[in-house]
């Protein structure tokens, strides 16, 4: 007896239109996300390493709780458990962009303060002997270098999160995975459409990767 | 004259480490005071309280008529007595990521509000002084060691400062640039600048002086005119300092 296996490229073909109508929820659960969470990383990350204990414990907690559990228990926790305590349902997409929120968040806070703990102590002493308050040293000088630092791995952390909207699936929010599922679901052809979702994952990821190293090349020239 | 730098039974501490023991200082408008020591005696703490880089834990501190209080005490003249001392470091500490001018116009514009324009006649002005007016749209970074110390003098003289503070500002400069950087200083000394200078050049500090002291595990062990503590130290800790150093 004898097995073979052909893939069906007409059946891969035939599921990209099907499959492209996730992608406007993948990318905006993505980078809706992303875009919270930056700003939760900026706060969180700074508080981190504020002097003040009381700031900078509740923002470690966060980042710890956040980076220690699951990114699929954190969604199905936000999407089946919350609505017990807010009293009323949250919708799958509110619920896939906060998770990707309050999760890259987390990471990006210790992009955060690792990007401004790299930059010499002595670039604060230069602001502050030439009079500039704490805070404009800190936004004009220490934060435009750590930024720039910062780039590589927020990429890394903006990959890493594109990738996890794919759990997504399981609350049922329509993006590529969950599309995939559903196309499967009536044409059985498993193989070739994980194959067109791959691709896909990977023309998001691969274009990012170009646009953060064009980024990366420029911002060099002037340091 | 008056006083520009008045320090009484000044202390400070670095956890159990006394750093500064009793420091009685007083520097005139256009006095050039080099302090000389061995690494670790103190001497970048002791110009570091002057703009408050570093905190003391008692006695008493004036600069241009602002007190500045000890740790924990009232610190509300620090921005007024920051815009009024200017610091070099002896890393640079240019902002790596402004081209030179903007390095020089950042502090003038941001403190004082300075427009744009003024702010950049400045710098202009101020890096030709330094020699440097060819570099002022380069970044730090494609400058020499030299060439960026005398941008942090350049920054530094933008807020107009009553009093420099030099932290070993040639220490990290390949020989061949330290001299001019020294002509800067020179120069700045000569036009009636109040200075603070640590140094290791002790031909500078003969030079330019018009007091040298010597401080040893904190204290000031010794203190006088140039030709006095070079040429006849009373502290026997000053006459082995000078020994080892000047031998070289
Ligand atoms: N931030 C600091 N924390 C703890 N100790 C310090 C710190 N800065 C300096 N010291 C210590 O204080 C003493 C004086 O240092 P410093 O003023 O830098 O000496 P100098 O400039 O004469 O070499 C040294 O023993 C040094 O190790
Ligand atoms: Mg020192």
């Amino acid at each position: 007896m004898e097995f073979q296996f052909q893939f069906d490229w007409q059946a891969a073909i035939q599921s990209i239109p099907f499959l492209l109508k996730g992608i406007p929820y993948t990318l905006l659960i993505s980078f809706g996300g992303l875009a919270i969470g930056f700003l939760l990383g900026i706060i969180f990350g700074l508080l981190s390493i504020n002097k003040r204990w009381f700031l900078r414990w509740p923002a470690t907690a966060y980042i710890e709780v956040f980076r220690g559990t699951p990114i699929l228990v954190q969604v199905l926790f936000i999407f089946y458990g919350l609505p017990d305590l807010v009293g009323g349902p949250i919708d799958p997409l509110t619920a896939g962009i906060a998770a990707i929120a309050l999760n890259s968040g987390a990471y990006i806070s210790e992009v955060v303060r690792g990007g401004v703990q790299s930059i010499d102590k002595g670039q604060t002493e230069a602001g502050l002997s030439l009079g500039l308050s704490r805070t404009q040293t800190f936004w004009s000088i220490v934060w435009p270098q750590a930024f720039r630092r910062m780039i590589p791995p927020l990429g890394n952390q903006a990959i890493v999160s594109i990738k996890d909207t794919s759990l997504f699936s399981v609350i049922g929010v329509g993006e590529l995975v969950r599309q995939g599922q559903v196309y499967i679901a009536n044409t059985f052809t498993a193989f070739e459409v994980y194959f067109v979702v791959a691709i896909m994952y990977l023309m998001i990821t691969l274009s990012l990767s170009l646009i953060l190293r064009l980024v990366e090349r420029r911002g060099l020239t002037s340091v | 004259m008056s006083q520009i730098v008045k320090m009484q039974g000044m202390n400070k501490y670095f956890g159990k480490l006394h750093v500064l023991k009793d420091i009685n200082l007083t520097v005139e408008a256009g006095e050039v005071v080099v302090i000389i020591g061995a690494s670790g005696s103190g001497k970048s703490t002791l110009i570091r309280c002057v703009n408050g880089l570093e905190p003391f834990e008692s006695g008493k501190l004036e600069v241009d008529g602002h007190p500045l209080a000890p740790k924990g005490g009232n610190q509300k003249s620090l921005a007024e007595i920051r815009k009024e001392v200017g610091m070099v470091f002896q890393q640079f500490n240019l902002f790596p990521h402004l081209t030179v001018k903007k390095n020089i116009m950042l502090a003038p514009m941001k403190v004082k509000n300075t427009p744009q324009v003024v702010a950049n006649g400045t710098a202009e002005r101020l890096l030709q002084r330094v020699g440097i007016a060819d570099q002022a749209n380069k970044y730090p970074s494609h400058l020499s060691g030299g060439q960026q110390q005398r941008v942090a003098i350049a920054r530094a003289l933008a807020m107009e400062p009553r009093l420099m503070l030099f932290d070993e500002p040639t220490s990290a400069l390949d020989p061949e640039m330290i001299g001019e950087v020294l002509d800067v200083m020179r120069e700045l000394a000569k036009e009636g600048m109040t200075m603070m200078v640590v140094t290791h050049e002790m031909g500078f500090a003969r030079e330019v002086a018009d007091r040298v002291i010597y401080i040893h595990e904190g204290q000031i062990v010794e203190e006088g005119k140039p030709e006095d503590v070079f040429d006849n130290p009373q502290n026997e800790r000053t006459q082995s300092f000078l020994s080892r150093v000047l031998k070289h």
